[in-house]
């Protein structure tokens, strides 16, 4: 700022370095519009294009002809199909999904309901993936070879290769059934369930706020081991990737240089490196984020989580198309809506990606 | 002695054919291969879940479909029923041992519709440049921006439930990161002098990108492919698991999951040995992926 005060052609420099910047979220907002009309484009075409008649699905084969085609003028399906997903697009912006067969509600509100079960739980999940994985990572990446590298490295594998669902279950016959450690499946005793006000529809908050601590360590029992379980894989991938970039980072002149200048090892690791790495970082626990809803769905499914991964396997095992492409979509757009905001995150942490 | 004449003509500097520089650079990779412990172990898993499938016929002990209703029910693991009794009396050995034929299934039959699928779109959005690549660029990374499980889902919807459907499912959701690979690999060779060399002998873009560029990139989806495998597995189990893989009274490993998690928290044999060798032959499939990368490609190694 001091540069462009002294700089008597401030004004000049300044707008050439402002157009630069538009010209980038432009490109930015074309792109992830594309991206979202490109989401719409493959579910509509499941939705429509796939099932040999839409009508067929949704009032049997013994309807009467006129319910048949009234059914079709209803959805549109005289018209041109590019007609039909302009119709797709426009409600869909709208908040539009349609109504779900199973439920009778408007999938929106079905999805408004059931999404916080599973905010909180893939939040709570990236929390301790995080907060285990990274200093785990460090120390991996400080006595490389060690003991811990070798867990690291351990843990990584099993998490890449065991099934979640299956780790699940087990988890549950273990901590459930055999210890009694913690509650079982369901988010929370039906005793709680009516006594209940929801505010936020995240539990841990609802009940805190309200000061009603039977139920709030209630609720923990049953979100710690399914929370715990998504943790894990969080932690393997943050664990690993941790890992590597301090690697980086302590191969780095810089490091030498802090040495040099007798800086304690301690400082440097945790002060200077870990900064550093904490940069790329920021991608890969937003990205593990966006991985844990989607592993939500066969985590609910075993830990009868009522969140949306349980809603969409629920509509799936019903034939409910309009319930389960409601779903797709919103967690398709929350994941390249993460996506986005660790691309952005990342520009804002690290000044060199701005210059270029 | 043989053996050491054998060596040297595969190490020499200068082969004096074509199939000898190929042999030669085999023999590089395999012997970085064998270094590596865990790789091994990998290439041992895969190489007997091979067997296992061959040999299924053989190494069951019962009839993967047909159980003991009367007398067979839920048994624990004992030396007749080494992994125990599932509800309809079946042996899951046997049943486990015949998964792994459909597990292989899925897995090559992913491999041969997505691979050469992602090395086509990728190499001709490479070679050709402009808005080609930009569109094909694009679909690739709408694809990408989904999460796998949930698109082969709503694909899986749509097609209806079947292994066969959740082939092409998980096939459709595999391609693009192949596709991103093979345009990398082909940019970098795309202007090198050999490429020019044979456009200035009047060879097609068709013969160029399917006869000199596409070898090029061969290798490294090769490597991606086993990496992915163990995710293609997942998939098919984790679809398997939802009722939508393989159908009753097939005994996928998924889907056995499925059935044994009503009474998992009494009799938990019944889902814990299909578990154990999805695991298993996941495990193999990383540690082989993991093995070959580096082998094939030292510079990347060590991470």
């Amino acid at each position: 700022m001091a540069q462009t005060a002294v700089d008597p052609q401030g004004g000049r420099s300044g707008t050439r370095r402002i157009l630069p910047v538009l010209a980038s979220i432009a490109r930015f907002v074309v792109i992830v519009a594309l991206t979202l009309l490109g989401l719409l484009a493959v579910t509509f075409f499941i939705g429509r294009v796939i099932p040999v008649d839409p009508v067929l699905a949704i009032v049997g084969d013994r309807a009467p002809e006129h319910v048949i085609e009234r059914t079709r003028e209803e959805l549109g399906l005289n018209r041109p199909i590019y007609e039909q997903f302009v119709i797709y697009v426009g409600k869909v912006l709208q908040g539009d999904f349609g109504t779900s067969v199973l439920t009778a509600n408007p999938v929106m509100t079905d999805i408004r309901r059931v999404f916080p079960a599973t905010l909180e739980l893939a939040t709570l999940g990236t929390l301790i993936g995080s907060l285990i994985g990274i200093p785990l990572g460090v120390f991996a990446a400080v006595r490389r070879g060690g003991l811990l590298d070798q867990i690291v490295r351990i843990i990584g594998l099993v998490g890449y290769s065991v099934p979640i669902f299956w780790l699940g279950l087990m988890a549950l016959v273990v901590f459930y059934a055999r210890l009694g450690w913690v509650a079982g499946p369901g988010r929370i005793d039906i005793v709680y369930e009516y006594t209940l006000s929801p505010v936020t529809g995240i539990l841990l908050l609802d009940t805190a706020m309200q000061g009603q601590w039977d139920a709030f360590w209630n609720a923990l029992s049953h979100l710690i081991l399914p929370a715990s379980l998504l943790g894990y894989f969080s932690l393997a991938y943050i664990s690993r990737m941790t890992r590597s970039f301090m690697l980086n980072e302590l191969s780095q002149e810089y490091v030498v240089a802090a040495r040099a200048k007798g800086l304690s090892e301690a400082r440097i690791i945790w002060r200077h490196a870990l900064r550093n790495a904490l940069v790329p970082l920021v991608t890969v626990i937003a990205l593990s984020y966006a991985g844990l809803l989607e592993g939500s769905v066969l985590t609910e499914t075993v830990f009868a989580w009522p969140g949306l991964g349980l809603y969409i396997t629920n509509s799936l095992q019903n034939a409910d198309m309009n319930a389960v492409l409601g779903g797709t979509v919103v967690i398709g757009a929350v994941f390249i809506g993460l996506n986005l905001l660790s691309d952005l995150l990342y520009g804002l942490l690290d000044p060199r990606t701005r210059r270029s | 002695m043989s053996d050491t004449t054998w060596r040297q003509w595969l190490l020499t500097e200068r082969p004096q054919s074509r199939s000898q520089a190929r042999l030669g650079r085999t023999y590089q990779a395999w012997r970085r291969l064998a270094d590596n412990r865990l790789a091994l172990l990998g290439l041992t898993i895969i190489i007997g879940l091979l067997v296992v499938a061959g040999f299924a016929d053989v190494l069951a002990t019962q009839s993967p479909i047909v159980g003991d209703l009367r007398e067979a029910r839920l048994l624990p693991p004992s030396a007749e029923h080494w992994f125990g009794t599932d509800d309809q009396g079946r042996d899951i050995y046997s049943r486990v041992v015949h998964g792994s034929r459909l597990t292989l299934f899925v897995v090559i039959l992913v491999a041969v519709i997505a691979a050469p699928v992602g090395l086509l779109i990728g190499t001709v959005a490479g070679y050709a440049g402009g808005w080609v690549d930009a569109v094909l660029m694009r679909i690739t990374d709408i694809f990408l921006a989904f999460p796998r499980l949930i698109l082969a889902l709503a694909f899986v919807a749509a097609l209806g439930p079947g292994i066969e459907n959740a082939v092409i499912a998980i096939a459709i959701t595999s391609w693009p990161p192949y596709a991103r690979i093979a345009r990398a690999e082909t940019l970098t060779v795309r202007h090198s002098d050999y490429i020019n060399a044979i456009r200035l002998m009047g060879a097609s873009p068709t013969r160029i990108v399917a006869r000199h560029i596409m070898p090029m990139c061969v290798s490294s989806v090769i490597v991606r492919v086993t990496l992915d495998m163990a995710g293609i597995i997942l998939t098919a189990a984790g679809l398997g698991f939802l009722g939508l893989g393989a159908q009753p009274p097939l005994p996928e490993w998924g889907a056995m999951i499925a059935s044994g998690r009503r009474f998992v928290l009494d009799q938990w044999w019944v889902a814990a040995a299909p578990g154990m060798a999805i695991f298993l032959v996941s495990l193999g499939f990383n540690l082989l992926g993991d093995g070959l990368r580096d082998a094939l490609d030292p510079k990347a190694g060590g991470r």
